[in-house]
Parts: C-alpha cells; sequence; structure tokens
C-alpha cells in the first residue's frame, strides 16, 4: 500500500508491522512523532503491544532490556540528549545480547539547546556494541527498520535506525507500506529468561570469561557483516527494494568520490550530476552501515569525506574510521552541524576547491 | 558462546505452596512448618557471615516460589548470588544497572508472555531511595507489575559503607566518618505518596512476617513495595551472631516499624503496637553497634519519637485505642 508519510512515520509503521511485543516511550524533539503515532496504534488496537509510558531515556532502554531478557520483541526511539542519557543501558543491551531495535533521530548535543540534524549522537555510541545503520529516505527508513529486526534476532545484538532530524523525520515522501509477512521469523532468544531453567544473568563474572563475552561481541558483529547481505538479498527478492553497506552513484568510473552519511550523502549525488556535467569525474559513496563498518573501494581517487559530526580535537567521525580502514589521503568536509543547511550547489563548489588532503569547516574556513 | 549463560550448584526440589495465613495482617499466625522446606537460596552464596539480607531473601523466595524471576541493580546481593559460571538462586535473575531495576523489571511484567510470573526486585537502600529512585517512581505511577523489595542494610555496603540516603542520624560510615550529621530520607512516605497497591515494612528479623507479606503482596496485581530492614554486621559494626537480635531491638525501640498500607490506609503489625506503648531503650540498640560511637543519643532519641509519633498519626492509633476503650 502506497501512502505518504514521514521519516518518523515509517519507523512507527515498521514497527507495527515487525509485530513488536513490548514498546517503551519517553517523548523528545524530533523523535516524538514516532512514539505518538506508536501510541495511537496501540490505543486504538491496530498493533497488539504493551506500550510503556516511562519516565525517562534510561527507563525506556531499561524496560526494553527487561522485555527482550524475557524473550520478547522489544522497540524505543529517541534522540540526541535521550540518546545520551541511556548511555549506560545502551551498553548493557550490547553486552547482555539482546536484539533490541531503536531508532535515534539524528540531533545536535547541547549547549547550546539546538534539535536540529547532526551526527554527534548517534556517533558517540560507537563503541557500545550495537549495530548502525543511517537511512536517506522515508522509504529507507521503513525497510531498515524491518531488516533490523531480522539481522538483530540472527545475531543476538541490537540494532540503531539513525535517520536525520527534521531533514529526514519529517520530511514527507511517498512510502510503500509493505507487509513483511513471513520475512521476520517468530523470535526465539536463545538465552531469555526461563523459570523452568533459571539461570542468572550478567552476574559478577572474572576477567578471562568476560574477556571472553567480549570477544563474542566482536565476532558477532563480523557475523553481522555476512547476515546483513543475506537479510537484503532477500529483501531485495520479497520487496524489490535493494539495499547495500554502501549506497554507490556513479563511482564506476569516478576519479573523486564524496562519502558521506544520511541526507547529506543523497545531496552529495546531485552534487554529482552536477559536477559530472562539467566534466569532473566525480561519483559519491553514501555509508548506510556504520556498524560493522564496511570496506569501501577508494584506491587511487581522491577522497571527500562529509562530516555531520565532530570529535574535537580528532575530526570528522567518518573520516577517521575511512583513514582507519584505508590507507588514502582524506579532504574532510565538516559540514551541516546543528542543522546547518548543506545544499547540492555548496557540496559542488566544496568538491571543486578540495585540496587532496586537509580539513575544512563549512562556514567557518 | 552466548551472553551470560550460568548453571546453577544445587538441582530444583519440588514445591508445595503453603496455604496463606489465616489472621493477617493484624498478626501473623503462622507458624514455621506452613513455611515450605524448600530452598531457593543456596549454600555456596558469596554473602559475609551474619548477613541478614540473605536471611530475608531466603523467606522471599520460599513466599514468591519457583515462578519467580529476579531482577537484580548493583547491590549487594550481585555479589551474594556467587560470581559466574554458578548462582546460588535458585530462580532466573536479571541483573541491571543501578538505577534500571523498576523499569527493568516493569519490562519483563509488560511482555505479554509473563502474565502470571513474579517479577520480584530485589535492590539495596542505595539503588533505592537514592540513584534508583527516579524509575521506581515511574514503574508506581505506571502500576507496574512488580514486587520491589528493598533490602535496608542503612548504606552502601557493597562498595564498603558509604552513607546511603537511608543511613540514620549519628551513623558512623566511610564518608560519614564522624557520624550523619544530617537525617535519614523516609522513603515510605514518598512511596506512599504514589498510593501503590501494596506496601509494607517489614524487618529479617521478623521471617514469618516477611513471607506472609511476599505471599500477600504477590497476590495483588500491581505495584507492591515491600520495604526490610536488614543489620548488616560489618557496615553497623557488631559480630555476626547478633543480626536477628538488633533487627529486633530496632522494631523495639521504635527505629523501625513493622506495618502495611493498603488502599490509603496504615496498619501496624503487632511488635511494632507493642513497641509505641512501651519502647525498649534506644541505647540497648545503640551500644552493640560501632557506628554509633560517640553518637548524641539525645538527638537520636528525639527523631525516634519524632518517628513513632508520625507513625502514630498515620495509623489513627490514639483514635482506634479511644473506640477500643470505649468498646469495652
Amino acid at each position: 500500500m502506497k501512502k505518504m508519510a514521514t521519516g518518523n512515520q515509517a519507523a512507527a509503521f515498521a514497527v507495527k508491522e515487525a509485530d513488536v511485543e513490548v514498546v517503551a516511550a519517553y517523548p523528545i524533539t524530533p523523535q516524538t512523532e514516532v512514539v505518538e503515532t506508536i501510541a495511537n496504534l496501540v490505543e486504538t488496537k491496530k498493533m497488539n503491544a504493551s506500550y510503556i509510558r516511562v519516565e525517562s531515556e534510561h527507563s525506556a532502554m531499561a524496560a526494553c532490556i527487561g522485555a527482550s531478557a524475557s524473550g520478547a520483541r522489544a522497540f524505543t526511539a529517541t534522540s540526541s540528549h535521550g540518546l545520551l542519557y541511556m548511555h549506560e543501558m545502551i551498553h548493557w543491551a550490547a553486552g547482555a545480547r539482546l536484539p533490541i531495535v531503536m531508532a535515534n533521530v539524528n540531533r545536535a548535543v547541547g549547549p547550546a539547546w539546538n534539535i536540529w540534524a547532526e551526527h554527534t549522537d548517534s556517533l558517540s555510541q560507537r563503541d557500545t556494541g550495537w549495530m548502525q545503520f543511517y537511512a536517506a529516505t522515508v522509504q529507507e527508513v521503513y525497510d531498515t527498520v524491518l531488516m533490523s529486526f531480522k539481522l538483530a534476532e540472527k545475531v543476538n545484538l541490537p540494532c540503531m535506525v539513525n535517520l536525520d532530524g527534521f531533514i529526514l523525520s519529517h520530511a514527507i515522501q511517498p512510502l510503500e507500506v509493505t507487509s513483511p509477512g513471513d520475512f521476520i521469523p517468530p523470535i526465539d532468544l536463545p538465552h531469555a529468561l526461563d523459570t523452568n531453567s533459571p539461570m542468572s544473568y550478567g552476574n559478577l563474572t572474572g576477567p578471562n570469561d568476560y574477556f571472553k563475552f567480549r570477544r563474542a561481541m566482536h565476532d558477532a558483529m563480523k557475523e553481522a557483516d555476512v547476515e546483513c547481505r543475506a537479510i537484503e538479498k532477500e529483501f531485495a527478492e520479497r520487496f524489490g527494494r535493494k539495499y547495500t553497506p554502501l549506497m554507490e552513484y556513479r563511482t564506476e568510473d569516478a576519479d573523486t568520490v564524496i562519502v558521506g552519511m544520511g541526507t547529506m550523502a543523497r545531496e552529495a549525488e546531485v552534487a554529482v550530476d552536477v559536477l559530472r556535467k562539467e566534466g569532473i569525474k566525480a561519483g559519491s559513496i553514501r555509508v548506510r552501515q556504520f556498524r560493522p563498518f564496511p570496506k569501501l573501494d577508494l584506491k587511487g581517487k581522491k577522497v571527500i569525506v562529509l562530516d555531520r559530526d565532530c570529535s574535537f580535537g580528532a575530526g570528522g567521525i567518518l573520516a577517521q574510521e575511512i583513514r582507519f580502514h584505508h590507507d588514502v589521503p582524506v579532504y574532510n568536509i565538516i559540514a551541516g552541524l546543528g542543522g546547518q543547511d548543506v545544499r547540492y550547489e555548496t557540496i559542488a563548489d566544496l568538491v571543486r576547491k578540495a585540496k587532496p588532503e586537509g580539513e575544512f569547516w563549512l562556514g567557518v574556513d | 558462546m552466548i551472553a551470560y549463560t550460568i548453571t546453577l550448584n544445587n538441582k530444583r526440589k519440588k514445591y508445595n505452596p503453603t496455604p496463606k495465613p489465616t489472621i493477617f495482617p493484624e498478626e501473623v499466625n503462622l507458624m514455621l512448618d506452613d513455611i515450605p522446606e524448600e530452598e531457593f537460596l543456596y549454600k555456596g552464596n558469596t554473602a559475609c557471615a551474619g548477613c541478614s539480607a540473605m536471611l530475608a531473601l531466603r523467606y522471599i523466595l520460599k513466599a514468591a516460589g519457583p515462578n519467580t524471576i529476579i531482577v537484580n541493580p548493583a547491590c549487594c546481593s550481585t555479589v551474594c548470588q556467587g560470581t559466574f559460571p554458578k548462582s546460588a538462586y535458585g530462580v532466573p535473575v536479571l541483573n541491571i544497572a543501578f538505577a534500571a531495576a523498576a523499569a527493568a523489571a516493569d519490562g519483563i511484567a509488560s511482555a505479554a508472555r509473563n502474565k502470571g510470573k513474579n517479577v520480584v526486585v530485589f535492590a539495596g537502600d542505595g539503588g533505592t531511595v537514592d540513584i534508583g529512585i527516579q524509575s521506581l517512581s515511574g514503574a508506581i505511577e505506571r502500576n507496574a507489575n512488580i514486587l520491589y523489595v528493598c533490602y535496608d542494610n542503612e548504606a552502601y555496603s557493597n562498595t564498603g559503607m558509604q552513607k546511603s540516603g537511608s543511613t540514620p542520624y549519628g551513623a558512623i560510615t566511610t564518608t560519614t566518618p564522624t557520624g550523619r550529621q544530617d537525617s535519614k530520607k523516609d522513603i515510605d512516605l514518598i512511596i506512599m505518596a504514589h498510593r501503590p497497591k501494596y506496601m509494607a515494612s517489614a524487618s529479617a528479623a521478623y521471617p514469618k512476617d516477611l513471607y506472609a507479606k511476599v505471599q500477600k503482596a504477590l497476590s495483588i496485581e500491581g505495584t507492591k513495595f515491600i520495604h526490610v530492614q536488614c543489620p548488616c554486621p560489618p557496615g553497623w559494626r557488631y559480630s555476626t551472631e547478633k543480626s536477628v537480635e538488633l533487627g529486633k531491638l530496632a522494631v523495639k525501640c521504635g527505629m523501625w516499624f513493622l506495618f502495611e498500607y493498603e488502599d490509603g490506609k496504615l496498619t501496624l503489625n503487632a511488635p511494632t503496637k507493642a513497641a509505641l506503648k512501651r519502647p525498649a531503650p534506644l541505647e540497648d540498640y545503640v551500644r552493640p553497634q560501632g557506628r554509633f560511637k560517640g553518637v548524641n543519643l539525645e538527638r537520636l532519641q528525639k527523631e525516634v519519637d519524632e518517628g513513632m509519633g508520625r507513625i502514630r498519626d498515620m495509623a489513627n492509633l490514639d483514635a482506634l485505642e479511644k473506640a477500643k476503650e470505649a468498646t469495652q
């Protein structure tokens, strides 16, 4: 069924179709519409789930952990300060190997108060053991949430689906609301709390065993990289929409590539068309899957990385990841912080002026 | 290797739930024979010698039975379970971060698949009256179908006896080395303001009373809160054989109360009623405890008297006694 929907609504509709058993919710701009839409679906009996109106994001994730640990499918959504407030529980969910799915609407972090798009919130959760995806269209939000449940439950790691605040969360685009059918199998958590088989989960553990648990998380991330390809393939066969960890655009013969995430990377695709008309052999790579981090083909190309985030004292976080995994010079553009409007003309202009290496802050340098 | 899979060191025995006590709550008319022999707290738990929190847990689990899931925030009980790959608790346990117990328990209780199961939080006083108070407040407000037990040893005992909101005036802790100068937080009043379905104050030194209260709480749908005083030998600085004696003295001198709170009505249990009539000398309770060395006994007595006055008023005791006299 085709309808018009916002990115937030798309996340909520996917949660409905995924047959989630427990939703724990706390409001924060610009995420609130996700949990409002789910509340409406639950109260009008269009969705059969327990809806817990928690008093904080810390409790939202704690409630999801409780539900998930008992074997139930659980979901929450948050943004920015909410994500940071639940940080302790984000680690806990991953360490407890619980397949919780969370939508995070990317928003800047205060001070100063700023409610607009930025990726620093979710990227600061990079090392928690959550898988991370960054969507760029309303349809992709919907599809990624559906695929995330299947993936998370396959590898027993939680999954975060990110969408840019306002630019995507509040943008209205056509959405194909696909009923997933048996695409997501019934949840069957191997280590669910069971009164017939009493076990303690997460109790005091010495270094040797603790070490093994951590390694198992790292291995599960590698497994996720394989499983996710199979899930994307099955999704494409069933529903006709193709996703890959890297969404490449005109890269085949490109000698310059623009790498980015989220909506700004889609804007870069328009910039590529503009540059191509001028005879510049540009292409773009949108990093859709950030954790586990995929391998990019950048050999012999001029690499321009767009970062809507910053690790102070180190630079753009995506650029760091690229440098870490690839032995290539990177020209890092920090742009779009706090919701700064970054248009394709601007991106094209930055590419024209780009140096082989270095850092550039849009609107400041 | 998946997550935290822990083997138990004891095999589960058959559990025969007992009939509920007949006369309650005025007096706990319960014989020890009524309490099941089956143990859900096993030998090999790593509690300190004389730990009365484990005594309390033993009876809580006997009352709750095997159809129970424990949610355990950071506290002494985190350690008492034993270390991986063993557990001394005979029911499933979800360990969770310090501030998150009530919310995590609500998450379990809210999942349709867990309907009919007892979801019991076993949390210390720090995790209840201090860092966990927000999630507890939210859970009671939502009437989450959980039993929240706060075992109160009146300090952060697990981390080495630091002052908590529950530490009484005058008590020496490692962060109040000259004795606490201000007064403890009255968590009971805070909980009552939330109007939970059922609430009780109990003591590890009165296990039959505790057993009966847990049984009753678990028969009620919605949020239940039981506050259990648990004397702590290393924290309170007394010799390990005195835990039960001191627990009883706390009630007898009016420093701790045994009561129930239901439908806005507070009912005092017999030992507290007796204590309010003729309290034992506070000094008997204070003297054996190293934590009260050098305490201003007069001021402590004043606080205890104020507490007794408050509970008298709340239980409407004076009016009840007058009415009783009038009918005699």
